[in-house]
C-alpha cells in the first residue's frame, strides 16, 4: 500500500486520531528539543497513568470532573451556544453541596453518621440536588440573558465565574471555615455525605460519580438522538433561523440548554470534594471547567466520545504529573503543551474542508 | 497535506527507534544513595524567600551529603496530596513538605506509609513518622520592629502579609511588639496581600499595598509574603522608602533599599534533616527553632551595610540576646492569652 494513502485513509476515518498523535508528536517533539528522550519520556507518562492499579485510580478521579464539565459544553455546543462558565458552575454546585452537608450534619447528627448503604445513597441524592440545582440556575441566568436579553453567554459566563469564586470564597471564610487548620477550607461533613469509593485502586479515592458520570453521557446520548427534545436542540444549533421556521421556540432551547449545562457542570466537582477531600477548598479545581472545552471540541460534541476523551485527558493529566519526579527537564507543563496541541489539531477546520480525491 | 501526516508518522518511528537507548540506560543499576522528595507550596522554588530557604538546603545537602533529590511545586490546593504520595509510593527515602498548607496531606500519607520517614515545614503533626520543622516566626518579627521604627523617620512603619492566616498573624503581633517595645507611640499599618493560597504568588497585589502604605507616611515595610516580596520591593524602589525581607537572605533584591532580612533558616533544617535521615539518626516529634539555637536571625552583607548603621546592629543584637535569654518575652499569636492582651 503506498504510504501516502495509508495516511490519508487514516485521516479520514479517525480525524481525532490524527489529532492525537499530532498533539502527542508535537509534545514530544517538545520534550526533545528540552534534551530529554522522547520515548522515555511518552513511557514515563504511560507508566505514570495506567501503571499500578494507585495510577489508574487517580486517571479515573481526574477523569471523573472532565466528564461531567465536557459534557456541560457539548450540551451547550450542540445547541448552538458556547458554555465557558462551566468553571462557575462546577465550583457553586461543588458549594451548594458542601453548605447542605454541613448544615444537615449539625442538624441531623444521626442521619450524617449513617454509613450504610442507603444512608450513603440519601447523602449522594441530597448533595446531587444541591448542586444540580444551583449550577442549573446559574446555566439557567445565563440562557436567559442570552436568549431574551441579547447579552452573549461567552461574556455573561465568564463574568458568572468572577462572582463565583468571589462568593464561594466567602462562604468558605466568613460561613463555613474550619477551625483546625489554617488552609482556606471548610470544616469535613458527615460521613453519610461521603461519596462511596471503589477499593481496589490501592488509595486512589476513585467515587460513584465515575460511574455516574458514565451512565449521564449514556442519558444525554439518548437525549440527543432517539427523543423530540434533543432534536429540536440540535436543530436550534445548527440552523436557529431554520429551526425558528419549523416552530421550534429558539430562545426556550437556549435556556433549557444553558440550564441542562449548567445542572452537568454543578456535577463536576463533586467527586474531589465529597470523595476525596471530604470539604470544599478554595481552588480545589484545576481548572476542569476549562479543559472541558477541550474535552468537548475533541469529541466533537457527541456524548459518549466524551468519556473517551476526559479518559485521555485524564490520563496525561496524571501521566505528566510524573514527569516531575522522573526527569530533569520536562515537568508537567509538557501535558498543557500536549493538551493544547492536540485541541488545536481537532479544531482545525482547514483540516476538514479538504475532500478526499 | 499529506506529506505532513507522513513525516508526522516518520517522526514516530524515530522515536521508536530510540527506544533502545532509552532502556539501555534504565538497566543500568543506579548507586544506592538516599533519595529525598520535596513538595513546595504555591509560591514555588524561586519564590526567594520561603521555599527558596527550603530549596538552599536541599541544594546544600546534595553538594555534600551526595543526596539524590527531586521537588515538586504544587499547583493547586489538591495537588500537594498526590505528589507526597507519588513520592511515598517510589520509596523515597525522605519526603520534605514545605508550608503549613501541606500538614493534613502529609498526615494522611504518613499513616498510610508508616515506615516511612517526612518532614514537614511550620507546621505540627502527631504522626511518628512526621519531624515537624517549627519556626518562632515571631521572635524574628520583633527584631524586624525594632529596626523598622529605629530607622522610620516618620514614625510610622507598615507590614503586609501573604495570606491571612494565623501563621502570618504572628508575624504582625511580633512586629507590632517590636515596633512598641522601641517607640510606645509608634504606629503600625497591616495589610494581607490575600486569603488564598495564590497570596504567596502575586507581586502585583503586595505592590499596591505597599505604595498605598508608603502613600500614607509609612517609610518602612515587613513583608512576609513569600514570592509576592518582590512587589514591595518593586514599591520601595519606586519611592525611595525602606522594606525589609523575610526568610532568606533578601537584601540584594533592592540594594540599599532593603534594611536587612529576617533569616529564616529553614535550609539548615532541612540540610539537619537530611543529614539525619543518611545517618540513620531521623526521629519524629517537634524541632523548633529560635533566636535562641540560631534558627532566626537578621542578615548583614554588602548590600544592606550602608543602611542598616552599626547602632541599628548592636541594639538588635542586644534584643536577640534579651529574646534568647527569656528577659524579653515576645508576643505569640498562637497562644490565646498573648493574643488578647495584645489589643491593637
Amino acid at each position: 500500500m503506498n504510504p501516502l494513502h495509508f495516511g490519508k485513509s487514516i485521516f479520514f476515518r479517525w480525524p481525532w486520531l490524527t489529532a492525537i498523535m499530532m498533539g502527542l508528536t508535537t509534545g514530544l517533539c517538545a520534550a526533545a528539543v528540552a534534551g530529554e528522550n522522547p520515548f522515555h519520556v511518552l513511557l514515563i507518562m504511560i507508566k505514570a497513568a495506567v501503571g499500578s492499579p494507585y495510577d489508574v485510580g487517580m486517571t479515573l478521579v481526574y477523569t471523573t470532573p472532565l466528564i461531567f464539565s465536557g459534557l456541560s459544553v457539548a450540551v451547550a455546543y450542540r445547541a448552538g451556544l458556547f458554555n465557558i462558565g462551566a468553571e462557575g458552575q462546577l465550583v457553586v454546585g461543588g458549594m451548594a453541596a458542601t453548605a447542605v452537608a454541613l448544615r444537615l450534619s449539625a442538624l441531623l447528627p444521626d442521619f450524617a453518621a449513617d454509613t450504610s448503604f442507603s444512608g450513603k445513597a440519601a447523602g449522594m441524592i441530597v448533595c446531587g440536588l444541591a448542586a444540580g440545582l444551583t449550577g442549573g440556575f446559574i446555566g439557567l441566568m445565563i440562557g436567559y440573558l442570552r436568549a431574551r436579553r441579547g447579552s452573549h453567554e461567552v461574556v455573561t459566563s465568564i463574568m458568572m465565574n468572577f462572582l463565583a469564586m468571589a462568593f464561594t470564597s466567602w462562604l468558605v471564610l466568613e460561613k463555613f471555615h474550619s477551625t483546625d487548620t489554617q488552609n482556606p477550607e471548610t470544616s469535613p461533613v458527615g460521613n453519610a455525605f461521603k461519596a462511596i469509593n471503589f477499593r481496589g485502586f490501592d488509595g486512589a479515592p476513585v467515587t460513584i460519580w465515575f460511574v455516574i458520570g458514565i451512565l449521564t453521557a449514556g442519558l444525554i446520548a439518548f437525549l440527543f438522538d432517539r427523543t423530540m427534545f434533543g432534536f429540536r436542540l440540535r436543530a436550534c444549533g445548527e440552523n436557529p433561523v431554520a429551526a425558528t421556521f419549523a416552530g421550534i421556540d429558539t430562545g426556550r432551547q437556549m435556556i433549557i440548554a444553558m440550564a441542562l449545562a449548567g445542572v452537568l457542570a454543578g456535577f463536576s466537582g463533586l467527586g474531589d470534594i465529597l470523595g476525596g477531600a471530604g470539604r470544599f477548598r478554595i481552588g480545589f479545581s484545576s481548572d476542569y471547567g476549562f479543559t472541558g472545552i477541550a474535552v468537548a471540541l475533541l469529541a466533537g460534541g457527541r456524548p459518549l466520545a466524551i468519556i473517551a476523551s476526559a479518559l485521555l485527558f485524564g490520563a496525561l493529566h496524571k501521566g505528566a504529573l510524573d514527569l516531575d519526579f522522573e526527569t530533569d527537564h520536562v515537568t508537567r507543563d509538557l501535558a498543557m503543551v500536549i493538551q493544547g496541541c492536540v485541541v488545536l489539531f481537532a479544531s482545525a477546520r482547514w483540516f476538514n474542508r479538504i475532500k478526499s480525491p | 497535506m499529506w506529506q505532513m501526516i507522513n513525516r508526522m508518522l516518520l517522526a514516530w518511528a524515530l522515536i521508536f527507534m530510540s527506544a533502545k537507548f532509552a532502556l539501555a540506560g534504565e538497566l543500568n543499576p543506579e548507586r544506592r544513595k538516599i533519595r529525598v522528595g520535596v513538595v513546595f507550596d504555591k509560591g514555588g522554588r524561586d519564590d526567594r524567600s520561603f521555599n527558596a530557604a527550603a530549596a538552599r538546603g536541599l541544594d546544600e545537602a546534595k553538594r555534600q551529603l551526595g543526596i539524590d533529590a527531586k521537588y515538586v511545586e504544587a499547583m493547586d490546593d489538591n495537588a500537594y496530596e498526590p505528589a507526597i504520595r507519588t513520592f511515598a509510593r517510589k520509596k523515597f527515602d525522605l519526603i520534605i513538605a514545605v508550608g503549613f498548607g501541606q500538614a493534613e496531606p502529609m498526615s494522611r500519607v504518613a499513616v498510610d506509609f508508616p515506615e516511612g520517614r517526612f518532614a514537614l515545614v511550620d507546621a505540627p503533626s502527631s504522626q511518628p513518622n512526621v519531624r515537624s520543622l517549627l519556626f518562632s516566626d515571631h521572635e524574628g518579627a520583633f527584631l524586624a520592629g525594632a529596626a523598622a521604627i529605629m530607622k522610620s523617620a516618620t514614625g510610622k512603619v507598615g507590614f503586609i502579609g501573604g495570606m491571612d492566616v494565623p501563621l502570618i498573624r504572628r508575624f504582625d503581633l511580633g512586629y507590632r511588639a517590636g515596633v512598641r517595645h522601641m517607640q510606645k507611640g509608634g504606629t503600625t499599618v497591616s495589610n494581607f496581600v490575600g486569603v488564598t493560597a495564590d497570596s504567596w504568588n502575586n507581586p502585583p497585589k503586595a505592590k499596591e499595598l505597599a505604595l498605598a502604605q508608603y502613600n500614607s507616611g509609612v517609610d518602612v515595610i515587613y513583608v512576609a509574603a513569600g514570592a509576592s516580596n518582590a512587589g514591595v520591593f518593586d514599591a520601595a524602589g519606586a519611592k525611595s522608602k525602606f522594606a525589609i525581607g523575610t526568610d532568606s537572605n533578601q537584601n540584594a533584591m533592592r540594594p540599599g533599599l532593603i534594611l536587612t532580612s529576617i533569616l529564616k533558616r529553614i535550609d539548615v533544617a532541612v540540610f539537619q534533616t537530611v543529614s539525619d535521615v543518611q545517618t540513620n539518626k531521623f526521629t519524629g516529634g517537634k524541632i523548633e527553632f529560635g533566636i535562641a539555637n540560631g534558627g532566626i536571625d537578621y542578615a548583614f552583607d554588602r548590600y544592606n551595610e550602608g543602611v542598616f548603621t552599626p547602632v541599628l546592629r548592636s541594639k538588635l543584637d542586644e534584643l536577640k540576646r534579651q529574646i534568647a535569654a527569656g528577659v524579653i518575652k515576645v508576643p505569640d499569636y498562637y497562644v490565646e492569652a498573648d493574643r488578647a492582651t495584645f489589643k491593637k
